[in-house]
């Protein structure tokens, strides 16, 4: 359905064999535990920047989806621990949520373009950890903790999702999840990106007023794109919140929304799968150095530097620049 | 028969400045149309009235007998009424049978979510517009750079570009920002072969704005002339040729220019 070819496909392949196989192997081999909650958070987070990853599709630069990822979390946590929810179906209502906040945000400000919309996202995630802290729901700055772990699901008696309680390992079970929601979510985008509304965004990011001509109903497309864009950030956010058993005010601040901003450009905005590598060499290259101590700041950001100094189009970039399929 | 387009006292004020006072016109169908006037005269900001670009301050435009001044553009382009650019206006990183092919989106009959499943009607859509895509291409002769990016075409072939864009959309009305400008002797004359076979053979009514006399005189059925926001003059080629306000708009008059 997904219309690969068999390259792509083999690559699909090595792909799902990695994630699913190789590292929960080699992790069982070296030992290293920890690094299942550093894939797992890699996963997430790539789920909120493919959303930002939509809206520069529309051409738009947007950094505000630590508020989408915040209000997911939030609503996912109150949707199970004060109204008593399945953690599964508080999921998607939590997608859900951050979508029609988006529309609603989006209506106003979806006008502004280039650097005016920026700004105004980059204050979107302030609002929402101050309303946060303000809400009586939310329980302030002490947050929402001890948030139940994911029970299990059974339609007919027949067992769909397993009870993550009675799991010898959450963390591999967390893992799987996330990744499951990861794939579904690039799946979705890749899709999105090569059917008419794909299209139809190319041609607002390149000429909005040229879309506007050939009768593309640009504020409709750029309320729909934000609003699936949101959707990710939720999404995301509920699932971390559910990972972390809390939220507080502070467990997306805007400097998470820089890294959904950064984790696209460093993938390539050209590639529907540059926020997910993005993320993954992020986030990853961050804890990597982490044992360089006090200079990790420091040598994260020279070679961020470096690679947007000569590789403006994103990782992916060195892969496609020596010509063939685009 | 009455008019395909009417334009109704329609008057355009940007603060103290009127831009378009009081215009009024009709557009029969299938005819080509021009606007022409000195630099100032208010012909983009009317063109872009029609198409709905810009509010007007008063009056209105009338297709078919529906108003459709004050609308929002893409409204107006589904109407039938489609406006196209100057060369910059395209779609710069995509190539040109891809601008065609998006510019068909009108034509779609499966929803977008149909798209986004691969549904039956939505696979036949995606065929059905990289045939018309074809066809056009070959109709306009750009059948060989239907592979360019738009974004390496020179002049010419971006001019041509933005009318296949503005074709595909299926239109009634084909509203042609300055397309001779720029061109050379030849190259004005086959653009304005094509956009007499567009006419002719497209039904496609045609209104354009332009500045190069010759080219206006050849291919319009009747021109509307603009000076300082004002319709000074209307009629066919010679009649306007031969109208002394319009001399007088473009050499200035003779007591002016010469002090006589």
């Amino acid at each position: 359905m997904l219309g690969f070819n068999l390259k792509q496909l083999t690559g699909v392949g090595i792909f799902l064999f990695m994630i699913f196989i190789g590292v929960p192997f080699a992790i069982g081999v070296t030992g290293r535990w920890d690094f299942y909650f550093t894939l797992t958070s890699v996963a997430l987070l790539a789920i909120a920047s493919a959303g930002v990853w939509l809206t520069f599709y529309i051409g738009r630069i947007n950094i505000g989806q630590g508020a989408f990822a915040l209000i997911g979390a939030y609503v996912s946590a109150i949707l199970v621990v004060k109204v008593g929810w399945s953690f599964w179906i508080s999921l998607p209502a939590a997608g859900l949520f951050a979508a029609v906040v988006a529309i609603l945000i989006g209506l106003p400000i979806l006008r502004l373009r280039g650097v005016y919309f920026a700004m105004i996202t980059l204050v979107l995630t302030q609002v929402v950890t101050l309303t946060a802290l303000a809400l009586p729901i939310t329980n302030g700055a002490r947050g929402i903790s001890n948030i139940p772990l994911p029970s299990g699901i059974s339609l007919f008696g027949i067992p769909i999702l397993p009870d993550f309680v009675a799991m010898e390992s959450t963390k591999l079970a967390f893992y799987y999840t996330a990744c499951i929601i990861m794939l579904l979510t690039y799946a979705a985008l890749y899709r999105l990106v090569n059917s008419r509304l794909g299209h139809l965004c190319r041609s607002m990011q390149q000429n909005e007023e040229l879309a506007s001509s050939i009768g593309v109903n640009i504020s409709y497309i750029r309320i729909v794109i934000f609003a699936i864009s949101s959707f990710f950030g939720g999404l995301g956010g509920a699932m971390f919140g559910s990972i972390a058993q809390s939220v507080y005010p502070s467990s997306f601040q805007v400097a998470d929304s820089v890294n959904f901003m950064l984790n696209c450009f460093l993938g390539g905005l050209g590639y529907v799968f540059g926020p997910m590598l993005g993320t993954l060499v992020l986030y990853f290259g961050w804890d990597l150095l982490f044992e360089f101590g006090k200079y990790q700041m420091l040598i994260y950001s020279t070679i961020l530097i470096i690679i947007i100094r000569f590789l403006p189009n994103g990782l992916l970039s060195i892969r496609f620049s020596k010509g063939g399929d685009k | 028969m009455s008019p395909l387009l009417q334009v109704k006292n329609v008057t355009k004020k940007y603060g103290g400045l009127t831009a378009n006072n009081a215009i009024s016109f009709d557009v029969a169908e299938n005819e080509i149309l021009s606007v022409i006037g000195p630099n100032g005269a208010g012909k983009s900001t009317l063109f872009k009235m029609i198409a709905s670009f810009t509010p007007t301050t008063s009056g209105e435009v009338i297709y078919r007998g529906e108003r459709i001044s004050n609308l929002k553009p893409h409204i107006v382009a589904r109407k039938g009424v489609v406006r196209t650019f100057q060369e910059t206006t395209i779609f710069k990183s995509m190539t040109v049978h891809e601008s065609v092919v998006v510019a068909q989106h009108l034509r779609a009959k499966a929803s977008l979510a149909g798209y986004f499943w691969g549904s039956k009607t939505a696979k036949e859509d995606v065929a059905a517009f990289g045939k018309y895509a074809d066809e056009l291409l070959e109709f306009l002769g750009m059948w060989d750079i239907r592979n360019e990016q738009a974004s390496n075409l020179p002049q010419g072939s971006l001019r041509a570009l933005g009318i296949a864009i503005g074709l595909a959309t299926d239109p009634k009305v084909l509203l042609l920002d300055e397309p001779f400008a720029g061109m050379n002797h030849d190259e004005t004359m086959n653009m304005v072969d094509l956009v007499r076979s567009v006419r002719d053979e497209r039904d496609v009514t045609v209104m354009l704005v332009e500045h190069d006399m010759p080219a206006v005189m050849n291919i319009s059925d009747r021109i509307v002339v603009l000076n300082f926001g004002e319709k000074i003059a209307e009629g066919t080629p010679s009649e306007i040729q031969n109208n002394e306000k319009v001399i007088e708009a473009y050499l200035g008059s003779v007591d002016d220019e010469i002090g006589m």
